[in-house]
């Protein structure tokens, strides 16, 4: 049997996006805008349980930074927690939340928040802690934009509160989950043609 | 009309030297050693054992097996002397499943893709859209919305779709599994116009060796350790006794042989009822339209029963329903005690280890019901659920007769089609249940697998347990006799022989 | 969760006309001119505005409030909650334990109130009237958008309808693999979670055959034409100079009322 021969240009790491990239996180950020919409139809109820003290609607806030946080640790490229943050901000747009086309700006920055824990480990990093940070970034990006475009009116200490208990769940919800799910898609096989699908011990 | 005439796409001329691709992750090559010239407007017809490696191939002529970290490559594989990512346009490539390359919502969008992609001009654009729906006989407006279309017209669009592109390479991967008998000689017949306007390059592949036998120039049969077992004329190829029989063995149809059955046609008419339909219309949603109304059936241990119809009769509803998975429009299912033991007599409200231990269905679309992450998981998880204890022999059994033990530690996902068909069949076999029923159990299968199959399916029916399988494949209904019921124009008719 | 959320519901005959750019412009602008304040009188301007521009999307007034009222209560709820997190000026108006209201908190929740409702409708107007193959085609040709992100994204959208349909399906095909329905609670939650998790990873998989097959297509290169031109009208000028108006008048009448409260101040 002959042995294979060399590969040509063997690339090992490219910031490219390819065709499969896009549209699989085009389909995670549908998929997660569509559980947005069941999400933001559970807010109002969930804003009920909450009405004795409302910033306790920051622990609930996570759901909306999954999309981000899993976009970026199965398709690592630059930009990917940020494109499929805001693709899914359009989709809920799109499907009718109670924020309109303002979910656009408040989903691009939410996902610059994870974006930039990402670049800080220049795209090299994809395990738990990156995906805890990158969960506390993007919290923490809507807990302090929430206050500006919509609490504008509280005071300060339910301002701090509210980011302190966004920040928890994006940790938590968007971090953690977002990671589980990362590894629990890759045992599947289905993410065969991403480095995500194959660094797993499987 | 539109005018037939225009510039032709330039047939392809294809050359393969000591090729071959091995998954990333995988240890065995998906196809090696592989040595080929094709001529420019050549009709080849790529046979070869279910996982030899032909969807491989296809894909790898296309341009669209992967970059670099998704497998490695041996060898060269040249478009008119180039790499088929270079040859962008050239090549076009329909996938088996129909279904999944849909990209836009109209008929007419989804046919202009490709050429937009390719930056032809608007006007020609659309003069290729009438072009290729006609060559197809695909006769439907242009804003017509592709999620209603039939199967038949599915098939149609891929490739009316793929013309489009006037590739001067077409690549065919199983265009008519799943097809009704009518449906797969109008598929073929419209790719034929297609070539012989065309004259582009062919390479199809498909199990079904007599459906492209007499319209193909070339055979070209894969081994499956790599490189060619045979290649030549159909005529010399599949009918010449040395090279035919040495194709049987690797698992080839050879047109008018049978593959060797074990056991015997099971003649008995079933022994006590364990199932019972009276009157009953089934649906496939809670308001849609009743596919199928008035069936009456009685299921009984130790009897086969086919159903066979045109695409999109209701046979899938029928058999989902007969299963207890879909609630009864009108009428009723019941099993009778002999079945349903300590459960109530309503299939449809039994819980899912009561249903699973008394009727297992398998799926049309073989992915759905994949659970979890290896193969032997797969085939692990049903016994566990129903807590036999039966268990490790009878699953090395099924995996070594189904040709999947090679396979064990493989993601269920990245199976070939004829593999995960063949997967799913035996997640339900291993779990032996009293009634199985089966959607489509033998497509994509090669001869021996087909054989195998059959021969269990013979046993669980000589051993009691009745056999309901959904299919096109009339040599299949003959091989396990029962009755038949023919399902079409929203009637169900049974027939015994 | 039903597919008809995806298709626009097509009834807005002008509307429908005019390019989806346009009709995003307008949003966008009204959008910005709320956002940057909060006060009561500009959004009861746009409120005022987009009220009496409703008949346009010819929509009857009873399908409308079944598509709309959870905007209607998340409005509510956000104009209680800022009532009673915001600074306490004014007098009393209900104290009971924890919870005070005081005219001052009461005008800001109403205030919060409004404008939610404002800012939620210009997406409905742009919704119901849109025909997303339209709008790709718009942000591509129009906008410049990277056709390949565009593109990827309109055919995931198609899939979004598909991944409801497919929703069901799995639910029968785990239950004939003996996974699903009864159960304890605990039992029935892990179920919906595989499930979810099951439509994820079919979702998953429809999405890397789709790519192949549009790779096939001769997608992702270069340069790409378009079969179905976007087009600018007069139309569009109307509908870009209606949705400057909206948001100048909004911006001017709380200036001139005293109220306007820029959220960066
Ligand atoms: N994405 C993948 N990742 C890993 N292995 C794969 C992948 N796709 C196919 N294989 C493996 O490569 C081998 C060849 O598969 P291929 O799909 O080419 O077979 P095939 O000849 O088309 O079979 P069939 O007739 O069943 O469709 C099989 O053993 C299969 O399990
Ligand atoms: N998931 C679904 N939702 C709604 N309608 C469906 C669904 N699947 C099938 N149908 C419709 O129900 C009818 C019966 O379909 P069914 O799948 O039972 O046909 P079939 O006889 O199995 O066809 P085929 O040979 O193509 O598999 C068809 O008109 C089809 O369009
Ligand atoms: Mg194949
Ligand atoms: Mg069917």
């Amino acid at each position: 049997m002959a042995s294979p021969t060399a590969l040509r240009g063997v690339s090992r790491h490219t910031n490219q996006w390819r065709v499969v990239d896009i549209v699989v996180a085009s389909v995670i950020a549908v998929a997660v805008g569509v559980l947005f919409f069941a999400w933001s139809a559970g807010y109002s109820g969930i804003s009920l349980l909450t009405a004795g003290f409302p910033p306790l609607g920051g622990l609930y806030s996570g759901g909306w930074l999954i999309a981000g946080v899993l976009g970026g640790l199965i398709i690592r490229k630059p930009g990917a927690a940020i494109y499929c943050e805001v693709l899914a901000a359009a989709v809920s747009a799109l499907i009718g939340t109670q924020f309109g086309l303002a979910v656009l700006l408040s989903g691009a920055i939410q996902g610059l928040g994870a974006e930039l824990v990402f670049l800080l480990f220049l795209y090299r990093r994809w395990n738990l802690p990156v995906a805890l940070l990158a969960g506390l970034g993007a919290g923490l990006a809507l807990g302090i934009s929430e206050n500006i475009l919509y609490n504008a009116l509280w005071t300060i200490e339910f301002k701090l509160l509210y980011v302190l208990f966004a920040a928890i769940s994006g940790v938590v919800i968007a971090g953690l989950l977002s990671w589980l799910a990362t590894r629990g898609l890759a045992r599947t096989g289905v993410l065969s043609s991403f480095a995500a699908g194959r660094t797993a011990d499987v | 009309m539109t005018p037939l005439d225009g510039p032709l796409p330039r047939a392809v001329q294809v050359s393969a030297r000591g090729w071959g691709w091995r998954h990333a992750w995988r240890r065995a090559f998906a196809a090696r050693h592989l040595d080929l010239e094709l001529t420019p407007g050549e009709r080849v017809l790529l046979l070869g054992a279910s996982g030899a490696g032909k969807s491989t191939v296809l894909h790898a002529l296309a341009g669209v097996l992967g970059s670099n970290d998704e497998g490695e490559q041996e060898g060269d594989l040249l478009l008119d002397g180039v790499p088929p990512a270079a040859a962008r346009g050239r090549a076009g490539l329909v996938l088996q499943d129909p279904e999944s390359q849909v990209v836009l919502a109209r008929v007419g969008d989804e046919v202009a893709f490709a050429a937009e992609n390719l930056a032809v001009p608007r006007d020609e654009i659309w003069r290729r859209v009438h072009r290729a729906l006609d060559d197809v006989g695909l006769d439907l407006p242009l804003d017509h919305p592709t999620t209603a279309l039939s199967g038949g017209q599915k098939q149609r669009l891929a490739l009316a779709s793929v013309l489009a592109m006037e590739p001067g390479l077409l690549l065919l991967d199983e265009p008519t599994a799943n097809l009704d008998p009518d449906g797969v000689l109008e598929v073929r017949d419209a790719v034929i116009r297609v070539l012989d306007r065309t004259r582009a390059t062919l390479v199809v592949v498909e199990h079904r060796v007599a459906v492209w036998a007499d319209v193909v120039d070339r055979v070209i049969v894969l081994d499956a350790d790599g490189g060619v077992l045979a290649d030549g004329a159909p005529g010399e190829v599949l009918v010449q006794e040395a090279t035919s029989s040495r194709l049987e063995q690797a698992g080839v149809w050879v047109p008018g042989r049978r593959p060797a059955v074990g056991g015997a046609v099971p003649t008995s008419d079933g022994g006590e009822v364990l199932l019972a339909a009276t009157g009953l219309d089934v649906a496939r949603t809670k308001r849609g339209p009743v596919a199928v109304a008035g069936l009456d059936l009685a299921v009984r241990a130790g009897q086969a029963i086919g159903i066979t119809g045109p695409n999109g009769a209701g046979k899938s509803t029928a058999a989902l329903t007969l299963g207890g998975l879909l609630r009864p429009r009108a009428g009723s299912v019941r099993a009778a005690p002999a079945l349903a033991g300590t459960a109530g007599d309503d299939p449809f409200r039994w819980r899912s280890p009561e249903l699973v231990q008394r009727i297992g269905t398998v799926f049309q679309e073989p992915e759905h019901q994949f659970l979890t992450a290896s193969v032997g998981e797969e085939l692990a998880f049903g016994p566990a659920r129903v807590g036999g204890a039966q268990a490790p022999g009878r699953i090395a059994e099924l995996a070594e007769r189904l040709r999947l033990t090679h396979l064990l530690k493989a993601n269920p996902f990245t199976l070939s089609g004829g593999e995960k068909r063949r997967l799913s069949v035996a997640t339900m076999l291993a779990t032996t249940p009293r009634i199985l029923v089966l959607d489509e159990p033998t497509f994509g299968q090669d001869a021996l697998t087909w054989a195998e199959l059959v021969t269990l399916l013979r046993e669980l029916v000589h051993d009691g347990v009745a056999v309901l399988s959904v299919t096109h494949d009339a040599e299949f209904i003959d091989a396990l006799g029962g009755a038949t019921l023919h399902v079409s124009g929203g009637a169900g008719t049974l027939v015994h022989r | 969760m039903s597919t008809d959320y995806l298709t626009p519901v097509l009834t807005g005959r002008t509307l429908l006309r005019a390019n989806p750019v346009s009709k995003l412009f307008a949003a966008a602008v009204i959008t910005l001119a709320l956002m940057a304040s909060i006060d009561w009188v500009s959004a009861a301007v746009v409120l005022t505005c987009e009220l009496v521009l409703m008949p346009l999307l010819g929509i009857s007034v009873l399908a409308l409030a079944r598509r709309i009222w959870p905007l209607l209560i998340a409005a509510l709820i956000g104009a209680y909650g800022t009532a009673l997190l915001a600074e306490k000026t004014g007098g009393v108006v209900l104290d009971v334990g924890p919870f005070l209201f005081t005219e001052g908190s009461v005008a800001s929740g109403i205030a919060v109130g409004l404008r939610g409702l404002a800012l939620a409708l210009p997406g409905i107007f742009v919704l119901l009237t849109t025909d997303p193959t339209d709008l790709a085609d718009a942000l591509a040709q129009k906008l410049h958008l990277p056709h390949r992100f565009v593109l990827g994204g309109l055919a995931s959208l198609r899939l979004a309808g598909l991944l409801v349909e497919q929703w069901e399906t799995l639910g029968l095909a785990r239950h004939a693999r003996g996974v699903g329905s009864g159960g304890s609670f605990g039992a029935r939650t892990r179920n919906l979670l595989g499930q979810s998790f099951g439509l994820i990873v079919q979702a998953i998989r429809r999405a890397t055959r789709l790519a192949t097959a549009m790779e096939a297509r001769g997608f992702g290169g270069g340069t790409r034409t378009w079969a179905r031109e976007s087009s600018f009208s007069a139309l569009d000028a109307v509908v870009a100079a209606v949705g400057l108006l909206i948001a100048a008048g909004a911006v001017t009448a709380a200036v001139l009322a005293g109220t306007w409260n820029f959220i960066l101040s």
